[in-house]
């Protein structure tokens, strides 16, 4: 009903591409925005920031950097977490050596720092495809973990091999350390993950984005029409490993606060990403946010309705857990297999009709 | 929906919000994961000795004891997680019983003024109270169980352990990591070779390490392992026949779920602890009536007497201990956080005291100060007999070197301490 392109006229070519070209979506994610900046500071305290927002803003960059790579490029990639692994341990470095730059900067420098290495480890899908590229980065997955084990110089040669963020702050406000605000770091992880989702839109929908997915879609194509493979999946590597830095250096700095490599940034952490972006939809940016949030929100809400209210043991609620959370995936995979987007994709189309679907 | 489930949340921490009248301990536990099989007798443990003092004495000074339990699955996130969610409660102390949670609290605590136990565990040159103030590691640490392995090592080869090899097989994580610095200075100090021996978490695979023993055929081997990777070394040693005397593990690999699967093989393989073992105490007669014959037991009930059971106890009894001196020190039953700080930090635990709880000669004694927030560092050896399927002990407690040990707390502190900007609280 008010959901509809009628009366919603577009006078210039930069209107027609606008990212939502119906008003009320435009409205809306106005005010998402809006809640979100506006909001959500005021009202949040400690468990909010550390248990939810923090680790879904996080998460959604991550998952946003690994979509670029294998949803808009087709590259398969299992090393998400030893590149997160780069970004915590670039940004750990980049803290302890210069104390006084300002805490961005660090972040922004710990994502090229990771950008770099991605696209070196990139190097191998110049020449291999599919699961053997899966394979290639694999191994950059346990050979990045191994070296941050191996090499005390990453970790300033403490006793146990964990690195610890010490206090840091950006504009005179604390951002790292225990004694911070909760709006303070929920403000600083909402920056770059709104920078980070606006970047990878823009990047997605131009031309090079479009060279990824015709490298994606077809690559002997899209070599004869000019795309050049060595730029555009050496791109897509070092802009996705650009992201992914920035979110492991957020979750050593802001959200955990010291990490161990093997724990933190394991193996697990490259799966947990992948099913976040497949869940939430290949090839799409909001599909790394629904992925995100299935992922990361789900688990605590169904330990808090378990555990809180129903007063089960806790054993049994974190069994339950695994199970409800795979039963779903499996049901959503079943039910939509291009994802959380998707579905919604399919609710506005169904949206626009309504109530007159004929 | 999702707005539903939102207020819903709401509601639902609202309800949970303080009750302040009573005592907080949230238990922070994993009863699943790789490392199940060790966090489940500990939290039974610990819940149990409180649902004693619960029902015995009606909780602590008269306030009833809440313990709010929490899992983690050994995972530092969820810990995190765990920690935010329980913290409002009116905490008291948290004892996360693992040294990755361990590490990402110790700041936390201390901004919030929540004092930590962690027993044998965790960061430590924590014992260095004038850097870390909120966070305690009596009565033993890491560093002491290394100490005393040595010695015990040497006193089996008659005091001299010059030319001699021995094998540290550790965790691959910040907690097995923690006693390579003390073995090499006691490498240096009394003459003998070290090899480091990583194992990958979780470890179950363990075959090409125990090949590099065998070929290096160290005297000893030291291990810093927990979880399922105590059970696989155990075995492995078995198979190529180390003699099981020569395998010490330390107090986190020495429980009956390490060698049980090993069978009869497993006998004489030692471990290192800082508490007694055994159900032979009065204490375990009040339990029985009081926690399992009512029913109120943590768990499934089936692990009283085991040594981590014992060690949740111990963990227990301490911090109640830590409360009761909190109690007298401020003179109020409803304690803070920090009060109970400070109760820790005066805390006594002298062999009278542990008489009278039921508890005689369960553990060392030990008086905690503003700098030394370790205890003395006494650790006895205990040996597993295969046949009665017990644990026992083969030495007296005793204390570990601490020439050594001292300058590393004070060095490593002092990086904590540059780092964080800490000026030092004494």
């Amino acid at each position: 009903m008010f959901y509809r392109e009628a009366g919603d006229f577009n006078t210039s070519y930069a209107q027609d591409q606008q990212t939502f070209p119906i008003k009320f979506d435009r409205y809306r994610y106005y005010l998402v925005l809006f809640v979100a900046v506006f909001v959500i500071p005021f009202m949040v305290n400690d468990y909010w920031v550390n248990s939810l927002f923090l680790p879904f803003l996080i998460y959604a960059i991550a998952a946003i950097g690994l979509n670029i790579l294998v949803g808009y490029c087709g590259q398969v990639s299992l090393g998400t977490g030893g590149f997160m692994a780069v970004g915590a341990y670039s940004c750990y470095k980049l803290m302890t050596a210069m104390p006084d730059v300002s805490m961005f900067i660090h972040i922004l420098l710990a994502g090229v720092i990771t950008a770099a290495v991605g696209a070196l480890f990139g190097l191998p899908s110049l020449r291999i495809k599919g699961f053997y590229l899966a394979v290639a980065t694999l191994a950059a997955q346990f050979f990045l973990v191994w070296l941050f084990n191996r090499v005390p110089w990453f970790y300033n040669y403490s006793a146990s091999g964990q690195i610890s963020a010490p206090e840091r702050d950006t504009f005179g406000i604390l951002i790292t350390g225990p004694n911070t605000e909760a709006w303070a770091t929920y403000m600083f992880c909402l920056i770059f993950t709104v920078g980070s989702a606006l970047v990878a839109r823009n990047l997605t929908r131009g031309s090079v984005g479009r060279k990824w997915m015709a490298i994606r879609d077809m690559d002997i194509a899209a070599e004869i029409i000019g795309v050049n493979p060595l730029r555009a999946k050496l791109t897509a590597f070092a802009v996705s490993s650009f992201f992914i830095g920035i979110s492991g250096a957020l979750f050593f700095s802001i959200y955990l606060g010291a990490v161990e490599v093997g724990e933190a940034f394991g193996i697990n952490k490259s799966f947990l990403v992948l099913f976040m972006i497949i869940i939430g939809g290949l090839g799409s940016i909001f599909g790394s946010f629904a992925g995100a949030a299935f992922l990361v929100l789900l688990p605590v809400l169904l330990k808090i309705v378990g555990v809180d209210w129903l007063g089960w043991p806790t054993d049994i609620v974190a069994h339950l857990q695994l199970v409800i959370v795979g039963g779903l995936i499996i049901v959503f995979l079943i039910a939509e297999p291009h994802g959380l987007a998707q579905l919604w994709r399919v609710a506005k189309e169904k949206l626009r009709l309504w109530p007159f679907p004929h | 929906m999702k707005y539903k489930l939102g207020t819903l949340a709401v509601a639902g921490l609202m309800a949970a919000s303080p009750v302040m009248a009573d005592l907080v301990f949230p238990s922070l536990s994993y009863r699943t994961g790789p490392y199940a099989a060790g966090g489940i007798p500990f939290a039974d443990g610990y819940a149990d000795y409180f649902t004693l003092l619960n029902e015995r004495d009606g909780g602590i000074g008269g306030e009833t004891i809440r313990v709010p339990e929490c899992e983690t699955a050994y995972n530092t996130e969820k810990g995190v997680e765990c920690y935010e969610s329980t913290k409002g409660d009116g905490a008291l102390v948290y004892q996360p019983l693992s040294t990755g949670i361990t590490y990402q609290l110790i700041p936390k605590v201390t901004a919030d003024d929540i004092p930590m136990l962690t027993s044998g565990l965790g960061r430590t040159s924590a014992k260095n109270g004038n850097v870390f103030s909120h966070v305690f590691n009596f009565p033993a640490n890491y560093w002491d169980g290394a100490s005393v392995a040595v010695k015990h090592i040497m006193e089996q080869e008659g005091g001299s352990l010059e030319g001699k090899k021995i094998a540290l097989v550790y965790h691959n994580s910040a907690y097995g990591k923690e006693p390579i610095r003390t073995l090499q200075e006691l490498s240096e100090k009394h003459g003998f070779e070290l090899k480091e021996v990583p194992v990958d978490h979780p470890g179950q695979e363990q075959k090409s390490q125990w090949l590099q023993i065998r070929r290096d055929k160290p005297d000893y081997v030291i291990m810093y392992g927990w979880g399922v990777m105590n059970q696989v070394a155990v075995q492995e040693a078995a198979n190529i026949r180390f003699p099981m005397d020569k395998f010490i593990g330390i107090w986190w690999s020495g429980s009956e779920n390490d060698v049980l699967s090993a069978g009869a093989k497993a006998d004489g393989y030692k471990a290192l602890t800082f508490h007694n073992v055994g159900s032979d105490y009065p204490l375990y007669d009040d339990l029985q009536k009081h926690v399992i014959d009512t029913g109120k037991a943590a768990g499934a009930g089936d692990q009283v007497g085991s040594v981590l059971y014992n060690r949740g106890l111990y963990a227990a009894m301490l911090v109640a201990e830590a409360a009761k001196t909190a109690q007298e020190i401020h003179g109020v039953t409803d304690i803070t956080g920090g009060q109970m700080r400070d109760g820790m930090e005066q805390l006594e635990i002298t062999e009278e005291k542990m008489a009278e709880l039921g508890l005689p000669d369960f553990g060392p004694e030990f008086s905690v100060s503003c700098e030394n927030h370790g205890g003395e560092g006494f650790v006895a050896v205990t040996q597993w007999d295969a046949e009665a399927k017990e644990w026992n002990l083969v030495s007296d407690f005793m204390q570990s070197d601490q020439e050594v040990i001292q300058p590393l707390i004070e060095e490593d502190s002092k990086a904590y301490a540059d780092e964080n900007a800490i000026e030092g609280n004494c």
